[in-house]
This record gives structure tokens, sequence and C-alpha cells, in this order.
């Protein structure tokens, strides 16, 4: 039975002969393993050229640890406060009308549009040397260029647009009716936001929260520009490897990279675990 | 709870939604809201609720102007069309929300929380399916969810909208009864909205038909029905013939033929309503129309024909149940006499003009049905 049906769909007329999908297969498999696998694969096998042994001493020497920490550092600030962001304005643009909206979901968008090298220049003009702002903070002991405060600046300025862009249509296409339901039966604001519409985005709001680690652990235009690159103190990981890169200390740099690599493989891995769910979740809203 | 509103409006940019409402709702009243979509009538329900807020005038719950009461302080069940259940809450927390969510000594203990919820289960004909998600009932199970959540907190008024309009005709049809039934049971103030007739007539004790923003008529089932206030209100309340006439010392005349006594004393071109139902075949010396037969479908209890005014050529359409004697004389190519049952008669030219739009002018009707 099954045969016979499988026999009839080769032949139903939106499908190609066998010999042209076999072709359209290899021609992206091939695609795929040259501009992807290979260096990725590549990466690693680099990594680990001189062994384990250089591996690990790569990965455990202090300059090495003092990136990983900055980075997991200013990623632990970044994005619970882009979390926190991003709900807002993504709570604020979808339930409520109010003057100016268009303008601020275009300012949302903003750090994608910029180039990073901006995104890092602009804190640079404000809290640099010569910078407007700097006189604000030149009585103080802080210093922000250089730094570690400016590197989280700038890592919430470039990872901003995830959280909000990712809830944004999800909100919209709930609506408010539940909130209204929520609201018609007693409950104030933070216990309509706690109870009904975060949950309603709680998929939603992982999948952005892990799109914006991914991409705050490995920025590095607009970090680069207000780092200053002092090693052991100011280098976060996508740094630290162009340094190793450039001082031709190979397998330091690659090892680090193949961190970064893996740190990207798991976040796709969860992505794609959540896009399983979420999508549940979302064909479950349209049921109702 | 009673409520009255007044002079109420509401402007959408340059969209006159509602145009100085007025309306009084006794306590325990079941009203429907009905009215083509674009009429305001959801707009009307959602300022009652506090979901939305008039430009002018005001809302009374118990003579009490509630406009600095928000939405939440309102006591208010509100039940939207697609049931807004949360979606991540089984039904019988879903039902226990309201009490949940309240605080210090007015949340009643988790025990009697639970038994509250199960009551109203219970109550909407759901036992047992307090553990279930929304996701897992039909649609009308879903709706009564909704009803049992918002009779939750025991509100002064219960406000729905369309609340069947996302359901099959079936179900439609068992949920009015049933919410029939509901009301008499606990008495609350209830509002619906519905585009219905049928629901809306079925249901209500009193229907407010809206148009334009405005309140066309407002009355019981019965004075909606024989008695509308103007064409529009007679179009929408089923089906329609309109058929030219004229007014003449009493009598009223369709292309010469003296159809019906007319008792009032205006003179002039009419137009006269009458609904197909309310054909049927003219015994002699009775007042009558006479009309040839084009055709004749059965279909199921009511049969349909159409049939002809010779003079002018205009086409009537007549239903009569299909057990009623007059069926067999309708044969096509018959010529027959039919008697308007019941009927209204609006003058043809607006007799009005108010800021600059016609309003039809209503100059009487007759009811042989009671003459005789």
């Amino acid at each position: 039975m099954s045969a016979v049906l499988s026999g009839k769909a080769s032949h139903s007329a939106v499908t190609e002969s066998a010999s042209v999908r076999r072709l359209l297969i290899a021609g992206a498999l091939l695609f795929l393993l040259l501009f992807l696998l290979l260096p990725l694969m590549s990466v690693f096998f680099e990594a680990l050229r001189n062994g384990i042994g250089t591996y690990v001493e790569a990965l455990t020497e202090p300059d090495a640890i003092a990136a990983i920490k900055l980075t997991l550092f200013a990623a632990g600030i970044a994005v619970p406060l882009n979390l926190v962001f991003g709900v807002a304005a993504a709570w604020a643009v979808a339930k409520f009308e109010f003057r100016g909206k268009t303008l601020l979901t275009t300012l949302i968008d903003l750090p994608f549009s910029v180039s990073p090298v901006v995104s890092g220049l602009i804190y640079v003009l404000m809290f640099g040397a010569s910078g407007w702002a700097a006189g604000l903070i030149a009585d103080t002991n802080i210093q922000i260029i250089f730094a570690l405060p400016g590197i989280v600046l700038a890592t919430i300025f470039v990872t901003f647009p995830f959280v909000a862009r990712e809830l944004i249509p999800l909100m919209q296409e709930q609506g408010t009716d539940d909130e209204q339901a929520a609201l018609s039966l007693g409950a104030n604001g933070w216990q309509t936001f706690w109870h009904v519409t975060l949950p309603n985005v709680r998929w939603g709001l992982l999948y952005g929260v892990l799109l914006c680690n991914a991409r705050a652990m490995g920025e590095f235009g607009a970090v680069s520009v207000v780092s200053g690159h002092i090693r052991g103190e100011t280098n976060t990981m996508p740094l630290h490897v162009e340094i190793l890169y450039n001082e031709y200390n190979f397998a330091a740099a690659f090892a680090m990279a193949s961190v970064l690599a893996s740190l990207a493989l798991l976040t796709l891995g969860l992505k794609s675990l959540l896009e399983t769910r979420h999508g549940e979740a979302l064909s479950q809203s349209h049921k109702h | 709870m009673d409520i009255t509103l007044s002079t109420i409006d509401k402007q959408f940019g340059q969209f006159k939604a509602l145009d100085n409402i007025d309306l009084h709702i006794e306590s325990g009243e079941l009203i429907a809201l009905l009215g083509p979509s674009g009429s305001g009538k959801t707009t009307l329900l959602r300022i009652i609720a506090g979901l939305e807020f008039a430009d002018g005038g005001a809302v009374y719950f118990g003579g009490e102007d509630v406009a600095a009461t928000p939405l939440r302080k309102r006591q208010i069940g509100f039940v939207f069309q697609h049931y807004a259940l949360f979606k991540h809450m089984t039904v019988r927390d879903n039902v226990s929300f309201g009490l949940r969510v309240r605080k210090g000594e007015t949340r009643p203990d988790k025990a009697s929380i639970r038994r509250r919820a199960d009551e109203l289960l219970d109550l909407v004909q759901l036992s047992g399916l307090g553990d279930r998600y929304p996701h897992q009932l039909s649609g009308g199970q879903r709706q009564r969810v909704a009803l049992a959540r918002a009779l939750a907190i025991e509100p002064k008024v219960l406000l729905l909208d369309e609340p069947f309009g996302a359901l099959d005709a079936k179900v439609r049809k068992e949920l009015r009864q049933w919410l029939r039934e509901l009301h008499q049971k606990t008495g609350v103030t209830t509002l619906f909205v519905t585009h219905d007739q049928e629901e809306a007539l079925e249901l209500a004790d009193r229907v407010v038909i809206m148009s334009d923003g405005k309140i066309a008529q407002v009355g019981s089932v019965d004075d909606v029905y024989e008695r509308p206030a103007s064409p529009l209100v007679f179009d929408f309340l089923g089906s329609t013939n309109r058929i030219s006439a004229q007014v003449q010392d009493g009598d009223l005349v369709v292309g010469g033929q003296q159809v019906a006594r007319y008792n009032g004393d205006q003179t002039g071109s009419a137009t006269l309503y009458v609904r197909p139902g309310d054909l049927r075949v003219a015994g002699a010396g009775d007042p009558g129309l006479e009309v040839t037969v084009l055709n004749v479908q059965r279909t199921g209890p009511i049969v349909r024909a159409t049939v002809e005014i010779p003079p002018t050529g205009q086409r009537l359409a007549v239903e009569v149940p299909h057990l009623h004697h007059d069926v067999k004389e309708f044969v096509p190519e018959q010529t027959l006499r039919l008697r308007l049952m019941q009927f209204s008669v609006f003058a043809a030219e607006p007799e009005f003009i108010k800021d600059g739009v016609s309003t039809p002018h209503l100059i009487g009707r007759e009811r042989l049905r009671q003459v005789q």
C-alpha cells in the first residue's frame, strides 16, 4: 500500500525527476560542507593539532581565564538587563497605544542597523577623555572606556533588540483579551503581567534570551572599540582570539575559538529544541 | 444592579462610534445589543465594562457614576468572543483566578476556592473537567468555562461580547437555551452583544437595536418584531418584501389594487414592508393582493414561493409551513390573492431632513390579525 502511495507521489506534478533531485541535494550538501562544516571542523582540528595538552594549557593560562571570566561577566550583566528592557519595551509596544510608538519600534531596531564599530564608538565619544559626558564622571573614580563598564554598555547596546524583537510580534498576535479578562476578574497590573502575560510568552522569551546571550558572548566590533585590549583585564574571548592570532599563536587562538564555537553550537541546539516546543506553544495558542 | 447610560459619545478618529446614547437597564434584565457590524454595539458594551472610555456622557451602576472606577474594581463578569481563557492554567485554575488574585481577608482559603470552582463547574455542566487544559476542550465547553470564570467573582453585571459567535450553529442553539436557564438561576443583570437577530429575539427580555452609533429601537421582543420603529429595524429583524404603495382615504393601494384597510389619516406615497411568512392566501371577501405564482421550492419545514404582482412585475417571496393548507394553492403560473396578515407602512419620501440625513418617517401600520 505504502509502496503504491510513494510511487504515486514521485510522479506528482510538482516533483522533479530522481536524477535532478539527487543533483540538487548533492549541490546543497556540498555547499554546506565547504562553507560551514569544513571551516567549523578546522577550528577544532587546528585547536587540537598540537595535542590535548597544549589545548588545555591554552585555555587555562591566566589571560585566557581572565578573558572567559570577563565574557561571562559582561554577558551576565547585559543579558538580564536586556531581558528586563526587552520585556518592558515589547509590553509597551504590543499592548498599548501611545504617541511615538512607531518611533520607539524603529529605535529598538537601531542597534541592528548600526555597524558594531559605530556602536562602540558612540560610547568612546561620550565617555572618552574628551567626550561630552566625561565631565559627569570626572570627579569620581569610575572609568568607563577601556574598562568593564564600557564593555558592558557596548554589549547591552548591541544585543538590545533580540528579546524585544522576539516578543513584539508574539504579543501583538496574542492581543490584549487575556489581560483584559484578568483585569475584569480583579487582578492588578502586576498580577496580570506575572500570571497571564509572562506565561503566554515564556517560550518566545527564552528563545530571545538565548539569541541575546549568544551575541553578547560573541560580540567583537563594538567591544573592541571600547575595550582597549588590555590583556588579562579588558579582553573578552573574541578579542583574545584576535590577539593570539596576531601573535601567530595559532593553537591557543583556535583553542579559544573552539570554546566560542562550542558555545554557538550549544545555543543552536537549544534554539532548535525550543523551536519545536515554541512552535507547539504557538500553534496551541492558535487553537484557542 | 441596574445600569443607566446617559448621553454616551465615543469617537474613533473621524468615526463616530457612539452618538448620544441613553439607556436604562433594570436589575436582573437580560438585554441583547443587536446591530450590524460597525453599529457601535461592542463599543457600548466595552464602555459599560470599563474596557473603553466614553468621550462624553456617564455610566451609572445602581445610581452611582462609575467613571472613576477602573475595570478591576467594577465587579464585571466579561465574556469574550474568543473566550480569552488562560492557556497555561487548568480549567479549575481558570475558574478560580478571580478568587486567587484577591488580597488579604477578601481572599478565601485554598479549600474554599477549590470548592467554589467545582461548584461553578457543576453549574456550567462541566463537572469533572477541572484538571483539563483549555486546549483539551471543545469550543462550547471553553465558552462555558469562560462563563464560570466570570461568575466566580459574583459579578453585579454580566457582559458577553458575541459569546456564541465562534461556535457552530448546533452548539450555539444549545448554549442559548442554557444561558437563558443560567440567567433565571442566577438573576444577574446580563447584557450580550450579537449580530444574530434570531439569537437576540430568542434570548433577551429586551432588545436594543443599534445602527450607526445610535439606538434605533429599544423594546421587548414583540415590540421590536411586530412594531418596528423604522424600515431599518424591520429589515434587520428578518427577511423583508418591500412594495411601493399609495395611501388613499384609509386604503392601501398597490398597483391599482386595494390590498388592505389602513387606519391612519395620512395620504401619499408609501413603502409597504411585509415579511414572507406573513403572507397567506386570502379568503373570498378578504382584502388582498392579486399575484401570479412563478415558482415553488420545498425546503424542509418551509415552502418558499416566488410570486409576481402583475401590473408592476415586482416579485415577492412567500413562506408557508409545509403542512399548511395554503401550500396546495401555490402552483406555478396560477393566479391567487394574498392577504397581508401583518405589515408596516413607512412614508416613501423622507418627511424630515435632520442633520442633512433623511430619516424615514413612520406613518402607520395595520395588524389585520387583531382586527378580525
